[in-house]
């Protein structure tokens, strides 16, 4: 018990670093909804794909958008758990008679929670702006347990590279590595479209079968492979990184 | 007198570097015990080993007669480690920070300790406000008000007043005081002599990866050697005529007006001095007696090592 409640005090200072800060809420809920905006009134004329309408693009790039508001949220991780590492606050915790794996959970489960919390306030805008879903209760479910599943992924992911970076600079700079895979998935446009070798990189790559299954089950279609071999990619993602991550965090 | 901390032959390297080659020493309880020594020396590497932040290469730990290595989890309800630079939250208030430690000490009442250690540390007024916007000295003495949560038994101090401006540095030496009566076992590391002689009952000299000297202050500063008195003249004639009259007690000349001589017994050599020049018609128009510092022992230790 001493376990969980450790780990949400920990989450609930995070929590309150993340509300106190202007500059993280403005870069992880107001430039998403700027880019979704953008994709669909600015590029969204511009862009042609078979069967999915000009009125109909928001529902297509909606389940990139909400990857990109995890994925900017993912370099506020990064940057808090390297700030506590420089900052020598690990070092108090560490010193104190909690559960070791508290003070990164606690990290864990305050990033998921503020990426949770921005990807909601994206989706109210993309309701907003008309997008609209015939998906069943089940359907949304999975769709968001696929979201959940992608924010806790990306979270741990963040967590080596935090602890293994020596400036808050570095500490942030993967969250990049993933927006970049999002322009190279079926985030925006299609990835039949794209050169053969970019091609089959973006067809194989994790991001696009979130993105796909995503996508299918809240446009009422059959997801195929995707579900599953999304739900493996992230549950490898997040075990290899956990694992690292508690190997660093044990030595810094 | 008890001894709550055993440090024996520690040894710690990091690559090719040898940090501690041998550390040893004891912590009597209810004692200040101050770990000096030049930057780099190794100070924040033993404190880490001692709070089981760090593993040792050889050697061994105990605190309470507890194996730090085997029963961390026990002793680490005995003890509080404030690192250098403040370990304080900056986006959290005072308060915040007091209550984030007591609920993580599993304390009933966080916010009526939070309060207490805030009226004790004179932070109060401050208490709603964010860290960020704290002086260097309030900063300090949340730091410290964070280490007392849950009344532990043992503080580690590592560099507490590094940073700081005189007024500040003595409030949290007064502290440090207040402390040491409420009968806490506090072992600190500083760079500052001053620091050291003002507060420790015991000093070790960390140098070349292990502990160069130990003991209590006045000990320490006996092994610079006797006090010694400086003698100015007018002339250096008086000062040519001065040496052989004192050449019992050392004489050496600074500059052409000015000698130094070795006072064995203080006050009663510094007599005998003056009424020997008195005798021999010499007036110093000015003397003054000088006792070694801690500086001068770190000094010479540092050249010796």
């Amino acid at each position: 018990m001493t376990f969980i409640s450790d780990t949400f005090t920990l989450a609930g200072r995070l929590i309150k670093h993340n509300l106190r800060s202007l500059d993280t809420i403005i870069t992880v809920i107001l430039m998403p909804i700027a880019m979704l905006l953008l994709m669909v009134y600015l590029f969204g004329g511009a862009i042609q794909i078979d069967g999915v309408s000009h009125a109909e693009y928001v529902n297509y790039v909606l389940p990139g958008i909400l990857l990109m508001t995890i994925a900017t949220g993912s370099a506020y991780t990064a940057l808090r758990i390297n700030l506590d590492k420089t900052s020598g606050m690990f070092d108090r915790f560490k010193t104190l008679p909690i559960s070791k794996s508290a003070v990164l959970n606690g990290q864990a489960v305050a990033s998921v929670i503020f990426m949770l919390t921005s990807t909601l306030i994206v989706l109210a805008v993309a309701f907003l702006i008309g997008f609209r879903s015939k998906a069943s209760i089940s359907e949304w479910l999975l769709a968001l347990l696929l979201i959940v599943g992608f924010a806790i992924a990306v979270t741990w992911l963040s967590v080596p590279f935090a602890l293994a970076a020596s400036s808050i600079d570095g500490a942030s700079a993967f969250s990049y590595l993933i927006l970049l895979l999002l322009f190279v998935s079926s985030a925006f446009v299609p990835v039949t479209g794209m050169p053969k070798v970019v091609r089959i990189f973006a067809e194989n790559q994790p991001l696009t079968h979130v993105i796909q299954a995503v996508r299918q089950l809240l446009t009422t279609q059959p997801i195929g492979n995707h579900g599953w071999i999304a739900a493996a990619w992230l549950i490898g993602i997040t075990l290899f990184s956990y694992l690292i991550g508690t190997l660093i965090y044990r030595r810094v | 007198m008890p001894k709550i901390i055993t440090i024996d032959r520690i040894q710690k390297q990091f690559k090719e570097q040898k940090v501690l080659t041998g550390v040893s020493l004891d912590v009597t309880r209810g004692s200040i015990y101050a770990l000096l020594g030049a930057n780099g020396s190794g100070k924040s590497t033993l404190l880490k080993i001692i709070t089981g932040l760090l593993d040792a290469d050889a050697g061994a730990v105990t605190v309470n007669q507890l194996d730090v290595k085997k029963d961390l989890r026990k002793i680490q309800r005995l003890f509080s480690f404030s690192a250098q630079n403040s370990t304080v939250d900056d986006v959290l208030t005072g308060s915040e920070n007091l209550v984030l430690i007591a609920k993580l000490r599993h304390i009933k009442q966080p916010q009526q300790v939070a309060n207490d250690l805030l009226a004790q540390f004179k932070l109060t007024a401050a208490a709603n406000k964010r860290v960020a916007d704290y002086s260097g000295g309030m900063r300090r003495r949340l730091d410290l008000a964070m280490s007392l949560v849950g009344d532990p038994e043992i503080l580690f101090l590592d560099e507490p007043t590094t940073g700081l401006d005189p007024a500040s540095r003595n409030d949290l030496w007064q502290a440090i005081r207040g402390l040491k009566q409420q009968g806490k076992t506090i072992f600190l590391t500083t760079q500052y002599l001053e620091e050291a002689d003002q507060l420790a009952d015991e000093i070790g000299f960390l140098g070349q990866g292990t502990i160069i000297a130990s003991g209590t202050p006045a000990e320490m500063k006996h092994l610079a050697g006797p006090e010694k008195m400086t003698l100015v003249f007018t002339t250096p004639t008086e000062v040519n005529r001065a040496v052989p009259v004192l050449q019992a007690f050392r004489p050496q000349t600074l500059d052409e007006v000015t000698l130094t001589v070795v006072l064995t017994k203080s006050v009663t050599t510094s007599l005998q001095i003056l009424s020997l020049l008195t005798k021999n018609d010499l007036q110093p128009v000015s003397f003054q007696v000088t006792a070694p510092t801690l500086d001068d022992v770190f000094l010479q230790l540092n050249k010796e090592a």
